[in-house]
Order: structure tokens, then C-alpha cells, then sequence
């Protein structure tokens, strides 16, 4: 530091050597913002490089691989993102899952809440199993945390930002509590990985596409494309890790191209024993404990009030639901109970600006069918005819269309 | 080389080092000794007090607990009527994105260019000291500020958690349970990591500082860059670019009342604050060495 010192603290006799000198110290702020620029451009492409060398393997012996895997504790970080084209489900969440909303008298904690807000964005979730009987997922919050823990019969969930807690008692193993989690909304890999690859047929390519390195460990990349043409959806890629068959990353591709519809992959992994204090779970003190009973109830009382609700309901046991096609192209036919569907322009049951809003929502659709209203996401696109009849599907527009033709 | 020349070299550096000391204890006194210092430091005292209070007087007598709570407001206020050590976490994470970092820039901005224009800069550069280390105990005294100021907000908040609201086992963010001790021992580490989020915006504080010979300019301008950052840190549009602003992590000690702690993005904190401090830091060396020093 002297030398610098020097420079100028006899500064007023400068020759031009100082001048320069002086204008050079400029550059070491530029080459420090410079470097770091630099690094940080560099450290993830040269972790990224290199695909891991493996064995050649066959798509039926990585499937098999997944299917023997019996590795029961697992304990890792989960990054998932997910753009399906909808705006945040946050808040649209309740007025499509029953009991999802967290109205007054009902819990923030109760899981299907909490899982639903995985439906958007980027979250970051940790995952921890021990065993059938033991598992741990935590939704990290900026500054707060969702944690589901199931341990042995008990389901707690616990927000910490409301400090609620949501408590259901499971009776015997357990596994059907599990399954109370909103489907579609899977939430390990492992599970998103066994939902795609129930859908192998005739349908559907599956192939090995090479190696990669997730969360630190090699893995191969299992690829499952449809065959036909028409599905939304372009490619499901599983990384599978290749020691122990743990799916460690799940990517949906549109076929619209653009970003993944769904991405979730570990960002780390540890496959030693969790530690038994993650899965004990006792109520702090002054939560809020909701039981799922009481929820229960509660919602009950509140749906004879309540005219969504009672709708929805209705919807859980509407009786016309037929699937037209098969494979990726399948489209459910639905019935909306109580008849129509969009009134008609005009008809006097909407505000003309209600009846636009709708529209600009849909695009306008006319077929063998007659005329409905087609409304699109990224991945799953649903025909609301005038005749009050609903096509949804995995596919495009014209595949929809052409679905309800051959409905008719 | 000579012998002479050999023994000279120490002889010259010791009373050097000991002029840096020097300039950083004086520094440390005129900082601390300012009564717009006290006063900084009295308010930020003032806030975890008033949070307190108010959540006090909102819960009644304290004893039942608060589903009516909600999740408004800053994190964890929820949990403050339960343990009062969620004071501390509650108090910090509101004095976070405005007090601390405006008292910071304040200090900050008046380091050098306050100096300039009560024209006593130039009788600092007479010691022999050079002007790296005067700046470098400038930095180090407003670093001392930092970590000051984290310290009045977060024990002012542990006494007042204290004394209005019961303590005990705490409650992770995750639901687990850790005994006080821990909990006592989370809090100082989240009173330092707040206090080291602060450390490379007290070097842009700085930098602003040594371009300007107004010391209430250089602490507008350096108050105004905060606000910039938090306005373009909260816009979904600029996704983009939000990894790379100061405030981005700035939350991120909430991480350490998950269980098992969760370093990652307090680790991306130290580094892109380091990256702050050197940039910054090396910017206000440049501009400060070479700068013509009149007034």
C-alpha cells in the first residue's frame, strides 16, 4: 500500500507517469466487477460440462431400475418450476379445489392449500423419507416454511407464517393420507416420474438420451415422447440416478417449444437415514390446530351457504365423464351440470362486459359440433360448447375440436 | 543493500501501523460520538420496542394465542405473543429493508464527503498514514456501525420480547423444537448475517461519499440508491437482473430458523455482498487516491 500512498501524497507535482498512474486505478474496480462477472458465468457452465460416462443401458432396464429401487430414505433439496401458462394459482386455487381456500373458519395449513400454490412459479421444497411410514416435505417461504409431516398414523401440517397447524389422524398404513395431496400436483420426483411412465403404450417412444449430472450425482436421462401428434405435451425427460434408480429430475416439455411446463429435480441429494427429529412433530404453543375432522364439518356447514361450493359439489358427482381417444390425445367429456354452458351473447344473464371478458379469454370455435369457446393453458386446453358440454385434454385446439366431432 | 536501509524499513512501518490504529479509534469515537449517531441508534433501539408493545396491546393480556394474527405484516409476528425471542427475528427483519440500511447510508455517505465539506479532510490527509488507510478506516468504522446498529435493534428487542412476552423452547420455521440456548445462539448468528447483508452497501455508501464534497448529498444519493434497488428488486418483470441487486437476499437469515438450516442463499448473500465490497470498495480507492483534496 505505500507505493500507492506515494503516488499521491506528492500528487501536485505530477509528471504525466502519474497522471497515467492515477487514471489506472480506475480499471481495478472494472476488472474486479469483471472477474466476478466472469465467475459467475463460468462456475455453472463448467460444472454443467462433461456428461457423466456410464454404461450403455437399454429404456427398459433404466424403467426396471426405477421399479426395483427400493431405497426408502432419501433427504434433499427440490427446486420445482412450473409455467403452465395460468396466471398465479395462488389465489385462483380456492375457487377450483373444494376446501382449498383458506376462507375464515378453515385452515391455512391444510395441505391441499399449500400444495396447490406449487401449480406456479418456482419453489423450493425439501424432501425427507424414512420408510413407508415416514416422510417429510417442507415448502420454503421467504421467511416462512410449510412443512407436511407424516409420521407413522399422524398428518401434521404447519404454517409458520400464520402459525396454524392442520392435523389429520390416518387410520391404518397410513398411504391414504398421502393420496389426499391433490393429484397432478405430485410432489417428488419420484412420484411425477411414475405418474408419466403409467402412461407407456403403444403411444409413447421411450428412450435412454445419454447421461447427466444432477444434484452432484450421475444419472441417465430417460426420455418418453408421444407418438402421435396433436398432445400438448412434447417430451416427459426423468434423470435417473444411476447407482440407486432414484428419479432425481423431472422435465415436461410443451410442444409449443419455450420453457419446461413442469421442472422438478433435486438440487441435492443425500440418500444416508434422516434424522428421527425431522419426522417428530408436536403443535408449537398458541398455534391454531385444525383437525381434519373439524375441517370437515366445517366445510360442510359452510357449502350449504356457499353457492360455488355447492356447484362443485355437485361437479364431484356429475355423471357424464367419457374419454374420447387414447394415449396423450385422450379428452374427458364432461357434463356441466345444470345445462348450459357460456349464455349466448346477449342473452341477458351476463354483463356485456362479463361476456367480453369470457371471450377474450377463449377463443370462439365452430364445428361439426356446433359453436363453444376453446380456452388454453400451455399444457391442458378445455372446450366449453354452447350446449354446456366441456372437452379437456392434453392437446391442441384443432385435436379438441375435432374430439367433440366425433363426440357428437 | 545496506544494513542501514534494513533496519530502516521496520522502524518506518511501526509508527505507520500505529497511525492507522490511531486514525481508526478516532475514526470509531467521532462516528459514535455524533449525536445524529446516538440518535440513529436510539430510534433503531425504539423500533423493537414499539413493535412490541403494539403486538402486546393488540393480544390483550398476552395469553391467547394468535390465530387472529394471520400472516400480515412483517415475518413472525405471528409468533411473538408465544415466545418473545421471535422479537428479535420480528424486529430485524423490519428494520432490515429500511431503518438499518438508511442509517447505514447515512453514515456511510457522510464518511468522506461530510469530512470535505466541515474542511477537515485535509487535515486527516496531513497524517502519515496515506490516504488508503484513512479510507480503509473509514470502511472499517462504518462496518463497526453495521454491525452496531444490528446489535442495538436485536438486544433492545430481546429485552422487550423478555419483559412483555414469555420465553422458552423455541419453534423453528420448520416446526421442530430447539431449547433457548439455541435459539439465543441462532439469534446472535442472524444479528451478524443481517449485519454483514449491510456490507456492501456501506461500501456503495461509500464510494457515493468520495464523488461529492456535500455530505448531505452523498447521503440522499446513496439513501435514493437503496430505494432504487428495493423498487427494481420487487418488479417480476426485471427477474432477471434481481440475483444481482444488494437488498436481493437480504432476507435470507430467515434461513437459519429452518431445521436443518438452509445455507444456500445466505451463502449467495456473503458472496454477491463481497462482490459489492470489492467493486465498491475498490472504486472509492480510486477515486479518493487520486482525488484533488482543496477543501
Amino acid at each position: 500500500m505505500a507505493p500507492n500512498d506515494s503516488a499521491m501524497t506528492n500528487g501536485e507535482a505530477t509528471g504525466t507517469v502519474v497522471g497515467r498512474r492515477k487514471a489506472a486505478r480506475y480499471i481495478v474496480p472494472f476488472a474486479v466487477a469483471g472477474v466476478a462477472a466472469a465467475t459467475i458465468g463460468l462456475v455453472p457452465a463448467l460444472a454443467d460440462s462433461g456428461d457423466p460416462e456410464l454404461p450403455e443401458i437399454t429404456a427398459q432396464e433404466l424403467i426396471e431400475k426405477i421399479a426395483a429401487s427400493d431405497q426408502e430414505q432419501l433427504s434433499g433439496t427440490v427446486k420445482v418450476t412450473t409455467d403452465l401458462g395460468i396466471p398465479s394459482l395462488g389465489g385462483l386455487a380456492g375457487s377450483f379445489a373444494p376446501g382449498a381456500a383458506s376462507g375464515p373458519g378453515e385452515s391455512s395449513a391444510s395441505p391441499d392449500a399449500k400444495l396447490m400454490e406449487l401449480a406456479s412459479g418456482t419453489h423450493t421444497l425439501r424432501v425427507a423419507v424414512d420408510g413407508p411410514d415416514k416422510q417429510r416435505l417442507s415448502i420454503l417461504g421467504e421467511g416462512s416454511e410449510y412443512s407436511l409431516v407424516h409420521n407413522g398414523d399422524d398428518v401434521w401440517g404447519y404454517d409458520s407464517e400464520s402459525n396454524e397447524v392442520y392435523h389429520a389422524k390416518s387410520d391404518g398404513s397410513g398411504k391414504a393420507e398421502e393420496h389426499k395431496a391433490p393429484k397432478g400436483v405430485p410432489a417428488t420426483p419420484k412420484e411425477l416420474a411414475e405418474e408419466a411412465l403409467a402412461a407407456v403404450g403403444d403411444t409413447t417412444s421411450v428412450t435412454v438420451d445419454g447421461t447427466a449430472q444432477v444434484a452432484g450425482r450421475d444419472a441417465y436421462k430417460l426420455l418418453i415422447k408421444p407418438k402421435q401428434s396433436g398432445s400438448t405435451i412434447g417430451s416427459v425427460t426423468v434423470a435417473v440416478d444411476a447407482s440407486t434408480g432414484v428419479p432425481l429430475k423431472f422435465t415436461l416439455a410443451p410442444s409449443s417449444g419455450g420453457k419446461a411446463a413442469v421442472d422438478a429435480g433435486f438440487t441435492a441429494v443425500d440418500f444416508a437415514k434422516p434424522d428421527a427429529s425431522s419426522f417428530s412433530f408436536t403443535p408449537p404453543k398458541g398455534a391454531k390446530v385444525t383437525e381434519a375432522d373439524e375441517l370437515k364439518d366445517e366445510a360442510e356447514k359452510k357449502g350449504a351457504a356457499d353457492k360455488v361450493r355447492k356447484d362443485l359439489t355437485a361437479l364431484e358427482d356429475f355423471k357424464g365423464l367419457n374419454v374420447i381417444g387414447e394415449g396423450w390425445n385422450a379428452v374427458a367429456e364432461i357434463e356441466v351440470p345444470g345445462g348450459a354452458g357460456l349464455p349466448a351473447q346477449g342473452s341477458g344473464d351476463v354483463p356485456a362486459q362479463a361476456q367480453q371478458f369470457m371471450e377474450a379469454l377463449g377463443d370462439k370455435v365452430t364445428g361439426d359440433f356446433g359453436s363453444g369457446t376453446v380456452f388454453k393453458t400451455r399444457l391442458v386446453n378445455a372446450l366449453l360448447t354452447d350446449d354446456g358440454k366441456v372437452y379437456v385434454g392434453a392437446v391442441t385446439k384443432d385435436a379438441l375440436v375435432k374430439a367433440a366431432d366425433t363426440a357428437k | 543493500m545496506s544494513q542501514a536501509e534494513l533496519t530502516a524499513g521496520p522502524a518506518v512501518r511501526a509508527p505507520r501501523r500505529l497511525w492507522a490504529l490511531g486514525i481508526l479509534r478516532s475514526e470509531l469515537t467521532t462516528t459514535f460520538r455524533r449525536w445524529r449517531t446516538v440518535a440513529l441508534l436510539g430510534v433503531l433501539a425504539a423500533v423493537p420496542v414499539l413493535i412490541g408493545i403494539a403486538v402486546r396491546i393488540e393480544t390483550g393480556d398476552g395469553s391467547e394465542g394468535g390465530p387472529g394474527g394471520g400472516g400480515g405484516g412483517p415475518a413472525f409476528l405471528s409468533q411473538v405473543t408465544n415466545n418473545g425471542l421471535f422479537l428479535v427475528f420480528a424486529a430485524l427483519s423490519a428494520t432490515l429493508p429500511v431503518f438499518l440500511p438508511m442509517a447505514v447510508g447515512v453514515i456511510a455517505g457522510d464518511s468522506v464527503a461530510g469530512e470535505a465539506s466541515g474542511g477537515t479532510l485535509r487535515y486527516l490527509l496531513v497524517a502519515p498514514a496515506g490516504r488508503t488507510r484513512l479510507l480503509l478506516a473509514k470502511y472499517a468504522s462504518v462496518l463497526v456501525f453495521c454491525l452496531v446498529a444490528t446489535l442495538v435493534v436485536a438486544v433492545s428487542a430481546l429485552a422487550a420480547g423478555a419483559l412483555l412476552f414469555p420465553v422458552g423452547e423455541v419453534t423453528t420455521i420448520s416446526g421442530t423444537r430447539i431449547g433457548f440456548g439455541e435459539g439465543l445462539l441462532r439469534a446472535g448468528l442472524i444479528a451478524v448475517a443481517v449485519a454483514v447483508s449491510l456490507v456492501g452497501f456501506a461500501a456503495l455508501g461509500l464510494f457515493i461519499s468520495t464523488l461529492t464534497d456535500s455530505g448531505i448529498a452523498a447521503m440522499a444519493a446513496t439513501v435514493g440508491v437503496l430505494i432504487t434497488a428495493q423498487i427494481l428488486d420487487t418488479m417480476p418483470q426485471l427477474d432477471g437482473i434481481h440475483p444481482y441487486l444488494f437488498p436481493h437476499y437480504w432476507l435470507s437469515f430467515t434461513d437459519l430458523l429452518r431445521d436443518p438450516v438452509y445455507w444456500d442463499e445466505m451463502v449467495r448473500n456473503l458472496g454477491l455482498q463481497a462482490v459489492y465490497a470489492a467493486v465498491f470498495g475498490s472504486a472509492a480507492w480510486a477515486r479518493f487516491t487520486t482525488k484533488d483534496i482543496s477543501v
